[in-house]
């Protein structure tokens, strides 16, 4: 209900209890359904079916794997704790509040899920070097500090909502591409089924954010709409340079580097779109990995559809969940 | 000539697709209580995903609607849906649920507001397409 203390002296607003059976955007309550129907934790995927695959892992396939973690779990701490609170105090509608209270909390699930993975399969010793080494490393830092800059109450709230939607859009996937990775190589799978129940709940957030960001911008003229898309390209100019070079660190040793820059630029096209903007990176650098795309969805084969097939023949969708009581035939 | 039938939520993705794409498309109205457009040839309905992690709810309950009308439904030829592939295997889910129920193709599958490949593709297919039916 963003209303702050008062002075002493001053009268203070009137509460408002929130009413879900009055809304001004209905896009408050379509959200919040799915985002309580895709409410899960980490005890429900099975964990320990890993450990034997963790095992065939290299000494330095292990470590690179618990450093993306842990680079991944700081990202969710300051969305929990900072970024999703940061956006309270704009919201536009009480319904959107209670939906960042559910996106708040979801990223301290994220965050305690990836505890849950090393409790699992890990040594502590390696687990503490690797949360000692995401203190040092300068261009984790770096991109934290360039998010937390625009979080700060002195930023506006339609730059907030660009660094938000650039931490859940963009930002995560330098470490979700490796779990795809191990997935496709059928390695890790149990981790892979929880890190995509991550993957979707920040499609969620991503959209709903960018979504709340363009109701806002509308409302602006021509000359500050300007001016916030050329903040929006040049934090991504920004935190893409920093996120090169992170990619570049961690996977130069494995031969990877060049396959993950690809899924980072697919992924800053996805944020942008989130926020009503079109591509940045033209479609020649935006060649993902078909075995990445298939471990993210696994009926997202070019030829499940008529226009990229052979155009001879076309899938009609297997037994899907069809009922609903809306349709009439 | 046929046309294209399209839904788009206040996001906006599928709206700006079908600008991109620069065919001429009747949008199916977000509100309930505005009127369903005259369909009256033809057409390829083009609509975004709103699956929960199960599946349901999939399709936009305007476009239940407008497919309801049986008159409309028997002029549907193809559809071509949106999402994110963050959804895994529900991706675009509402080109499946649409493409069993009234037995058509599902054309094309893209993203939020698709990339200039899609807009390519989707083009040169719906050309394609209706010289075939034709």
């Amino acid at each position: 209900m963003t209303i702050h203390a008062p002075a002493s002296g001053l009268t203070r607003a009137v509460p408002k209890a929130v009413n879900w059976n009055r809304l001004q955007d209905d896009k408050d309550l379509e959200i919040w359904n799915r985002l309580t129907v895709n409410f899960w934790l980490p005890e429900k995927v099975p964990l320990s079916n890993d450990i034997q695959s963790w095992a065939t892992l290299h000494a330095d396939e292990r470590q690179l794997t618990i450093r993306v973690f842990t680079g991944l779990t700081l990202l969710d701490t300051i969305q929990n704790t900072v970024g999703a609170p940061a956006l309270m105090p704009d919201a536009l509608t009480p319904h959107e509040e209670a939906v960042l209270t559910n996106i708040a909390f979801m990223e301290a699930v994220h965050a305690r899920s990836y505890s849950s993975v090393f409790s699992t399969l890990c040594q502590t010793a390696e687990v503490d070097d690797a949360f000692r080494w995401s203190e040092e490393n300068a261009f984790l830092q770096a991109k934290s500090q360039l998010i937390l800059n625009e979080y700060d109450a002195a930023s506006s709230p339609l730059k907030k909502k660009v660094a938000s939607v650039f931490l859940e859009s963009f930002l995560f996937y330098s470490g979700f591409y490796l779990p795809m990775h191990w997935s496709s190589r059928a390695r890790l799978t149990n981790t892979a089924d929880l890190i995509r129940l991550i993957i979707r709940d920040e499609a969620v957030h991503g959209y709903y954010i960018g979504y709340k960001f363009q109701r806002m911008l509308e409302t602006l003229g021509e000359a500050e709409r300007e001016e916030i898309k050329n903040f929006a390209f040049t934090l991504m100019f920004d935190l893409y340079e920093i996120e090169s070079k992170y990619t570049e660190s961690l996977y130069d040793g494995v031969g990877l580097t060049e396959d993950v820059k690809h899924f980072l630029h697919y992924n800053a096209n996805k944020a942008l779109m989130n926020l009503g903007y079109e591509a940045l990176f033209p479609d020649s650098v935006c060649h993902v990995n078909p075995a990445i795309m298939a471990a993210l969805s696994p009926n997202a084969d070019e030829n499940h559809d008529f226009f990229s097939g052979s155009g001879s023949s076309y899938v009609i969708g297997k037994a899907v969940a069809t009922e609903d009581e809306d349709w009439d035939f | 000539m046929a046309q294209l039938v399209y839904f788009s939520s206040a996001s906006g993705n599928t709206h700006r697709f079908i600008e991109n794409l620069g065919s001429p498309a009747l949008r199916i109205p977000r509100n309930k209580e505005e009127r369903l457009p005259a369909v009256n040839k033809p057409f390829v309905l083009v609509l975004p995903t709103f699956a929960d992690g199960n599946g349901h709810g999939a399709v936009p309950k305007q476009v239940i609607r407008l497919l309801n009308d049986a008159p409309t439904r028997s002029l549907l030829r193809g559809v071509i849906a949106s999402g994110n592939r963050n959804f895994g295997r529900f991706f675009a889910f509402a080109g499946d649920v649409v493409s069993q129920k009234c037995g058509v193709p599902l054309l094309y599958r893209f993203e939020l507001s698709g990339t200039d490949s899609d807009l390519h593709r989707v083009k040169h297919g719906i050309t394609e397409f209706w010289k075939r039916q034709s």
